[in-house]
């Protein structure tokens, strides 16, 4: 239950008499999206690293079909060539268009990266909430699965797996089931707190089951920090992914990465150096974006973190 | 603070029994030798090959748990068995183990090094050009995985070795020229100038993370009032800082260490393997694709010992310089 303070306005004018004067709208305190989209504006590196996050996104989805080539096209024409006005991002040893494989690899790493940090996030925050608030057995048996997780060689189930990893979902659960045990801690401890709260006391007396007051109070009082964690998620994710494609253990051929793309371009990148330096630099560019703007969101969001300045 | 350390390290070697047993496990399952000696030209006998793989206990028609039985059996003895082709997996260990130390010691204790002090600095001055510099610095490797970072190293390296100097002057590849001559202090500073590129990146990738977390921990205890006392009772700013600053906002920023040197452990991995070392993490991959199941399992073993030791000497820093934890 909220209360519009307008509603409460309106009361206290109709019994002191002067009913029928113009609401307050002048006096309108501006939203909390305002402010926090106010305050994220006010933050210049964050701005310049949304821009940048956009401007990449729509390299790699618009962009890739200004070109003629397909990143599956050979020009036999146009062996290992630096960038030029045909190839701008040059050519490797097959002939194949730098620039087609960059933006698709992109593509991969960058839908790779949205999926697993949203997918990371959300289980955390249910997994985190879920134990702090029921406590007891729930609790329990939810931190031990999450200390286990942590101590799982992961590393070695992914690798053991990535001969399957031609199903790309498979790829995508389980980055996400080795990235989220440390925001559930987190979100677990803020659990344990909010649950005294009154209005959460107030909520449960009136006889809300425990996963409504968890979906209706207790995550909506979370949001900061899940924004937070799922914008940082990303980069997170896109670095797991690039790294495990680096050593074979990620996205499969014929299917390309930035991971893939570099760790081809490892044993040439001394002589041919384009073919290491776009895709890294793509790569280096858009996480560091996103890092931008995940900071530029903590100090909007919750000027009270260690962040803040 | 030794029965709480006590507890600490029984609990640790719970967790390291469990992950070398679980790693075991998987690999023993899922992993396949047999595959490196099937299809062989002319073929070998299939009892031909179930003896051999008998013989180094990676048969996968003999039951699991006798496997693991006769592997935990080894270990007892201090004998991680063989890998696939026969060979000795402890004395590959030792070899690999040595080569990997090299890195990892110079790589974590300078990365912890330079990332406190430049996070202290950067603190000090802050919003002042010096910490522009390291802050932006610091936000731009964090960006840049390991493997960007060392590769980025050796094209710049021979691109300098090529313009500027004309002759090799960085070595960006191995750990070691073979075909050297001379006496031993030509050995050594070939040696040394092999190690430098792998060690810079381990060192930068390491110090970065630490740097901006341990600028944020000093900035929050500057302001306090106990530094301010600290000043006002007549103690230099230097000392003040030393003793009364930096001591606090070590605390938060020795908790991840062991973070840190994970992180150093993985970049180590890209490391050997850009720069062609042929150290632990090379092993490990190489181990996964060939299906060498003792080899997975006694690396898993030497890691989550040394993340182990990594963090009993987080515990043990803590209780030094954070009294509280000692009563707890």
């Amino acid at each position: 239950m909220t209360v519009d303070p307008q509603e409460l306005l309106g009361t206290v004018t109709a019994e002191s008499g002067i009913a029928g004067t113009a609401p307050i709208d002048d006096t309108q305190v501006p939203s909390r999206a305002r402010i926090v989209f106010r305050r994220f504006l006010h933050h210049k590196l964050a701005v310049v690293g949304l821009v940048f996050v956009v401007l990449l996104v729509l390299m790699a989805f618009v962009g890739i079909h200004l070109t003629k080539w397909k990143y599956t096209d050979h020009d036999f024409n146009a062996l290992q060539v630096s960038p030029n006005s045909d190839h701008w991002f040059g050519t490797d040893l097959t002939g194949k268009d730098m620039f087609a494989a960059t933006m698709r690899g992109a593509q991969k790493s960058i839908i790779i990266g949205l999926l697993v940090a949203l997918m990371a996030t959300g289980i955390a925050a249910i997994v985190g909430s879920f134990s702090g608030y029921f406590g007891r057995w729930v609790d329990r048996v939810l931190m031990w699965l999450v200390n286990m997780l942590l101590i799982v060689p992961s590393f070695l189930i992914i690798a053991i797996l990535s001969p399957q990893f031609h199903n790309f979902w498979l790829f995508v659960v389980l980055l996400g089931m080795f990235i989220w045990q440390i925001t559930a801690r987190i979100v677990r401890g803020q659990t344990l707190s909010l649950r005294e709260r009154e209005y959460v006391l107030a909520a449960k007396y009136m006889g809300l089951s425990g996963p409504r007051i968890i979906a209706r109070h207790i995550l909506p009082n979370l949001a900061s920090l899940l924004i937070i964690d799922a914008t940082v998620n990303i980069s997170v994710a896109v670095l797991t992914e690039t790294g495990l494609s680096f050593f074979g253990f990620g996205v499969q051929p014929p299917d390309i990465s930035l991971g893939t793309l570099i760790s081809d371009a490892q044993t040439s990148a001394t002589t041919f150096p384009w073919l290491f330096l776009f895709p890294a630099g793509f790569l280096t560019l858009f996480v560091l974006s996103v890092n931008l703007v995940g900071n530029g969101l903590r100090d909007a969001l919750d000027p009270t973190s260690g962040q803040a300045r | 603070m030794v029965k709480f350390l006590a507890r600490r390290l029984l609990n640790y070697i719970v967790l390291v029994f469990i992950a070398t047993s679980m790693a075991y496990f998987l690999a023993a399952l899922s992993l396949n030798p047999r595959a490196n000696y099937e299809g062989r030209n002319p073929p070998i006998p299939k009892a031909s090959i179930d003896r051999t793989l008998s013989s180094y206990n990676i048969n996968d028609e003999t039951p699991i748990l006798t496997r693991y039985g006769h592997w935990l059996d080894g270990l007892v003895h201090g004998d991680f068995g063989r890998d696939w082709d026969g060979g000795s997996v402890n004395g590959n260990l030792g070899r690999k183990m040595w080569v990997s130390g090299q890195l990892l010691l110079i790589g974590t204790v300078l990365g912890g090094l330079v990332g406190i002090a430049a996070g202290a600095y950067a603190a000090v001055k802050q919003y002042r050009i010096p910490d522009n510099l390291l802050s932006t610095g610091a936000f731009v490797l964090l960006a840049m995985p390991v493997f960007v970072l060392a590769i980025l190293l050796q094209v710049i390296a021979s691109k300098l070795n090529d313009n500027v100097f004309g002759h090799r002057v960085f070595q960006f590849s191995g750990q070691y020229n073979p075909a050297l001559s001379g006496g031993f202090f030509s050995h050594i500073g070939d040696r040394l100038n092999h190690l430098l590129l792998p060690t810079i990146t381990l060192l930068l990738a390491g110090a970065s993370y630490l740097m901006l977390y341990q600028r944020n921990a000093m900035l929050d205890v500057l302001g306090s009032d106990y530094v301010r006392t600290a000043r006002a009772k007549g103690l230099r700013r230097g000392t003040a800082l030393r003793r009364h600053a930096l001591r606090t906002a070590l605390i938060p920023s020795i908790t991840l260490f062991t973070y840190a040197f994970a992180t150093i452990f993985v970049g180590a991995t890209f490391t050997e393997i850009i720069y062609g070392w042929h150290g632990m993490g090379e092993w490990f991959v190489t181990s996964i694709q060939s299906s060498d199941t003792n080899a997975v399992a006694a690396i898993t073993m030497i890691v989550a010992i040394l993340v182990l030791f990594a963090s009993m000497l987080q515990d043990i820093v803590v209780g030094i310089l954070d009294p509280r934890v000692r009563v707890g």
